[in-house]
């Protein structure tokens, strides 16, 4: 694995205990953790499909929000690096009965455990937890702060697709990031990794989802996405997420899909060989039609497998570190 | 190749800042050249002692079609328009139902080109139903060619939707025109104050209207001054003020006025007839004095009658009964005339600005509001030719619109529309002794009898 990090200083060592945020890593520490998933995508092609890097360890999946793959995605990378995995979900448990978030935190903390996987609704939930608890804590969700490990794959199938996973160096690449980006922990986290690699970053969706305070970020803004989408390397689709608006924050899905969703014929605008990203669940035929989403530009489904890799790198990083 | 020559006019166009006696070329419904021409072929236009403009523009009538159709439609509208000298008109989207989605934006051109007088322009509903609750379809009938929004009848009252609004309508460029009127604070019969109490009737008060103003231009200014902002109907000295202190931050934010707050106060209103009951109300002599100002000043963009129709049995009501309005298209250059240029408050250069130029800007209407031969296609040929002297009795028996509604009859005015072209062909022109090559089209009431469809 260390041939493959190739930049990194020798004395580079992973500095956290926890991954809260893309937002507080530095890009180095980015790509090694892209260089070191790289070196985990093999363990799920073997026909025993687990290495002993966290034998004997135990990580929590601490769930306080409905969610499918990110949940089987960690539970499935903590088993293959061997550790024992417990699911915790807020529904039936004693977070229903009124116990705060601390106290149930730290309940899990006493039984012995080592890694805490946390998704909540609340932005700040995660850094929460890490403040509360001695284990490491890894972010899988809060509110609409951040999704790192989201961020994270979303960069590593850019860097695969385009054959820069020798430097994860992305100058020179200009990335869309399309919808309900006010409301989108995805945004923010890919904002962070796209920049910290050397990207640029156009965010487009309606005036009422796309808060200025994103240009303070470095990013530029656009209510055209006719207008981006030649210009782009990749477009990644937001869901619309009805579950966080409060208000009405568009006209009508029928508005919104013919502004901004992404179409057969809206596609003709990009690039033959545009990377069309989705983070799921999608709404087909809103943000983006089945045309679209299952062809060859398509990163879909990959997204999903490099999941899987990174979330491997992810827990093995910071319990390594603890 | 289709002409037509207007010759010999005083041809004043603020857009290339012209104002000289010469002849006008227009060809195949483009202004193709401004300056002598020396043999004109085919039909002329004799315009000797007239101005003749860019057609002018009302960015504020009331077509009330579809739903009631009985006081006006898109055609007997625009017939109106024609007669009254306007070229192009926008038309408020407060019909049953409301101009509010795209299909409807589309049926509005449609009988646009149907009537094939003047140009007749959707404005779309701000909010569903103009109720004020939800956004509009507005992307969808700004692709469709609304050339701006605005819920007018009523404000949009709640701040959280205006600011709303204020965002996503800026994301197409277009303009948000404001009827300002806290819905808490206005609704009475006529302007509150010491004739209402004497008269016995509700109070419409000055804060009503500047309340909204002031509360959007400081939404305005919390998004930088970025939304395009148009306060409609302007009426209270009181308003002026803050429309010209904002305008000192932002060209984004315009007003208008209309003729009837120009000419008339409150006292009309003791008579207790209805004609004079409008939104908003007629106001005292200071705010006319301080509109007309506001005028010469340019802190009023534009002129518009805020044309608005309503049937003879609708308004033969009590007072407080009746609804608000008043029609305008037919009478209103004459009566900006009296208003503004017979006392020496503008010249006509600033009043062919007021009245069509800045609404072309205002609602981007391209092609429109200019005279001026752009290489490769010039403008539309939409111009009015004016004679500045003509003297006549403005008489609601001689309208082409559909409804009556109007408390200027029987006044002696000076000035009038002598002829109307909109894209190159005459829709109107009343004396045939200026004409060569073809008859006199008529207008008015003669031209609605002629009209099938009506």
């Amino acid at each position: 694995m260390s041939k493959q990090l190739g930049n990194q200083a020798d004395d580079y060592r992973w500095p956290h205990r926890h991954l809260l945020s893309l937002e507080e890593l530095s890009s180095q520490d980015i790509r090694f953790l892209l260089t070191t998933a790289l070196g985990f995508e093999s363990v799920s092609t073997r026909s025993v499909k687990k290495v002993p890097a966290l034998r004997g360890r135990v990580v929590v999946n601490l769930f306080f929000e409905d969610s499918t793959r990110t949940r089987a995605s960690f539970h499935l990378a903590a088993s293959r690096l061997s550790a024992d995995v417990l699911e915790f979900s807020a529904k039936g448990s004693s977070v229903a009965k009124g116990e705060t978030l601390i106290d149930t935190a730290r309940n899990i903390e006493a039984m012995g455990v080592d890694a805490i996987v946390v998704r909540h609704q609340q932005s700040g939930a995660a850094r929460m937890v890490s403040q509360a608890v001695g284990c490491s804590v890894l972010n899988a969700g809060d509110g609409q702060h951040e999704h790192p490990t989201q961020g994270l794959l979303d960069v590593f199938t850019i860097a695969k697709r385009l054959n820069r996973t020798d430097t994860f160096d992305f100058t020179g690449l200009k990335v869309a990031i399309v919808g309900d980006i006010a409301h989108s922990r995805v945004a923010r986290s890919n904002v962070h990794a796209l920049q910290k690699l050397g990207a640029r970053v156009v965010l487009v969706g309606p005036p009422t989802l796309l808060p200025g305070g994103f240009r303070d970020m470095g990013c530029e803004l656009s209510h055209d996405l006719d207008a981006v989408l030649p210009g782009v390397d990749a477009v990644n689709m937001l869901r619309v997420q009805f579950e966080r608006l409060t208000s009405q924050a568009f006209p009508s899905v029928r508005e919104y899909s013919s502004l901004f969703g992404l179409t057969a014929a809206r596609m003709q605008r990009a690039r033959k060989d545009i990377l069309v990203m989705h983070p799921g669940p999608m709404n087909r035929g809103l943000e983006i039609e089945s045309a679209v989403a299952d062809s060859p530009n398509s990163t879909i489904l990959e997204q999903v497998t490099n999941g899987l890799a990174i979330r491997m790198a992810g827990l093995f990083l910071t319990v390594g570190a603890s | 190749m289709a002409t037509l020559t207007i010759t010999g006019g005083r041809v004043i166009d603020p857009s290339q800042n012209l104002d000289q006696q010469t002849d006008l070329l227009l060809e195949n419904g483009k202004v193709a050249r401004i300056g002598r021409v020396s043999k004109p072929v085919g039909p002329t236009i004799d315009a000797a002692g007239c101005i003749v403009c860019p057609g002018l523009i009302d960015v504020h009538v009331h077509f009330r079609e579809p739903g009631h159709e009985e006081k006006e439609t898109v055609k007997s509208g625009a017939a109106a328009a024609v007669a009254g000298g306007f070229t192009s008109v926008c038309c408020m989207p407060n019909t049953n139902p409301a101009l509010d989605d795209d299909g409807r934006v589309r049926f509005i051109y449609r009988q646009s080109q149907r009537a094939n007088l003047a140009n007749v322009y959707p404005i779309g509903a701000i909010t569903k139903a103009r109720a004020g609750k939800e956004l509009a379809e507005i992307g969808l009938m700004s692709r469709r060619g609304a050339v701006g929004f605005s819920d007018d009848g009523c404000a949009v009252a709640d701040a959280g939707m205006m600011e709303k609004a204020l965002r996503y309508i800026a994301m197409t460029g277009k303009v948000v025109m404001q009827h300002c009127e806290d819905p808490s604070l206005g609704g009475g019969a006529m302007n509150a104050g010491a004739l209402a109490t004497k008269l016995g009737l509700s109070g419409w008060p000055r804060v009503a209207e500047e309340v909204i103003i002031q509360r959007d231009i400081l939404l305005c200014r919390h998004q930088n001054y970025a939304p395009r902002y148009h306060v409609q109907h302007l009426s209270s000295a009181g308003s002026v003020e803050l429309v010209r202190e904002a305008r000192r931050h932002t060209p984004n934010i315009t007003a208008e006025a209309s003729p009837h707050h120009l000419l008339l106060t409150e006292e009309s209103c003791a008579s207790y007839d209805t004609h004079f009951k409008m939104n908003p109300p007629l106001r005292s002599a200071a705010d006319v004095k301080a509109l007309c100002a506001a005028v010469a000043e340019g802190v009023i963009t534009l002129l518009a009658t805020d044309h608005a129709p309503h049937t003879r049995e609708e308004k033969d009501l009590e007072f407080a009964s009746a609804p608000y309005g008043v029609i305008g298209l037919e009478c209103a250059l004459a009566l900006y005339i009296k208003a503004l240029i017979e006392p020496g408050v503008i010249d006509w250069p600033r009043l062919i600005t007021l009245t069509s130029c800045n609404g072309a800007a205002l609602c981007g209407l391209t092609g429109k509001g200019s005279l001026a031969v752009a290489p490769g296609s010039g403008n539309d040929a939409d111009v009015t030719i004016i004679d500045p002297n003509l003297s006549w009795t403005i008489d609601i028996d001689q309208f082409a619109g559909k409804s009556r509604n109007c408390p200027f009859d029987g006044w002696p005015v000076k000035g009038r529309a002598t002829a109307v072209v909109v894209g190159g062909e005459c829709k109107m022109a009343l004396e045939s002794g200026r004409l060569r090559g073809f008859e006199a089209v008529p207008a008015g009431r003669a031209k609605a009898l002629l009209m099938s469809d009506y």
